[in-house]
């Protein structure tokens, strides 16, 4: 593996990306972890777009930057957890264990799984892959069915968000 | 990207993984333990969209094998980063209705002091 311009521009934004990913850990307060995850959807967006997956990455933006993270923040304003109600993270081994699991995790999938994809470089879908044409054209042929069964998912929780926030129906 | 090994991305898409595990059992805040949830499915959406992107088998043009089964391959890990978002929209709306319900009940949200479901 030799190091490439390109390597080096990946590099830059993915490390901006992990370090978005360990403040939304890190952070104590839930408003900063948001805005944390909202700086690692967005990043995740370009890295989207690296991949050719444009149709993607804008629906990376609009939906997760744009819907989810929205209903975040406002769950956090409307709860107020501000200053006096701010969960402090007592100091338990359950935080050393923690990161332990999590850095053997690492550890443990990365040696065994990264060196076989050391060799892939080279992109094999073509360049139009993730055009919306293609995409829409799969969703509605091939996934159809799954298509229906999301749609079905997201009605159902629509009107189980309703019936959990609503005081008297 | 030309240039850029698999393995980079598959990196990356580990990192946020194992952040998103580390935070689910540390934190005792349910809304950023949800946090780490979408960043969990998020390193998964970036694992199949790489994959996606580096096919090990000689590509076909999208045009010549639309319908055939190599043409489902290319464009199956889009299809279902598109269905893995649709189900944490679900999961976040529920998720949080059910965290304002706990919250409306008892005015703190400390997930160690949550045992509603203990037998």
């Amino acid at each position: 593996m030799q190091i490439t311009p390109e390597l080096m521009l990946f590099g830059g934004i993915a490390s901006v990306a992990a370090a978005a990913a360990v403040g939304v850990v890190a952070f104590n307060n839930a408003v900063r972890s948001a805005l944390c995850l909202v700086l690692n959807f967005f990043i995740l967006a370009f890295i989207y777009f690296t991949l050719n997956a444009e149709m993607l990455g804008i629906m990376q933006i609009v939906v997760y930057t744009g819907a989810i993270m929205v209903l975040f923040l406002f769950v956090i304003m409307l709860l107020n957890l501000g200053a006096p109600q701010m969960l402090r993270d007592r100091d338990d081994p359950k935080t050393f264990a923690g990161i332990a699991l999590g850095v053997v995790l690492f550890a443990l999938l990365g040696s065994q799984l990264l060196p076989a994809f050391l060799a892939v470089t080279q992109p094999g879908a073509p360049k139009d892959f993730g055009a919306p044409q293609n995409l829409g054209r799969v969703l509605f042929t091939n996934y159809v069915i799954p298509f229906e069964a999301v749609s079905v998912l997201l009605l159902v929780g629509v009107v189980g968000s309703i019936l959990l926030a609503k005081r008297k129906i | 990207m030309n240039g850029v090994p698999l393995a980079a991305y598959l990196a990356l898409g580990l990192f946020m993984f194992t952040t998103g595990v580390v935070g689910v059992i540390i934190r005792r805040n349910p809304i950023v333990i949800f946090m780490c949830v979408e960043l969990m499915l998020n390193a998964v959406n970036l694992t199949f969209l790489s994959f996606a992107r580096y096919q090990f088998a000689a590509p076909v043009g999208l045009s010549e094998a639309n319908g055939d089964i190599r043409g489902q391959a290319v464009m199956g890990g889009q299809a279902m980063v598109v269905f893995v978002m649709a189900v944490a929209a679900a999961e976040v709306a529920v998720g949080l209705g059910i965290i304002m319900a706990i919250f409306r009940l008892r005015k703190e949200i400390d997930i160690d002091d949550m045992n509603l479901l203990r037998g």
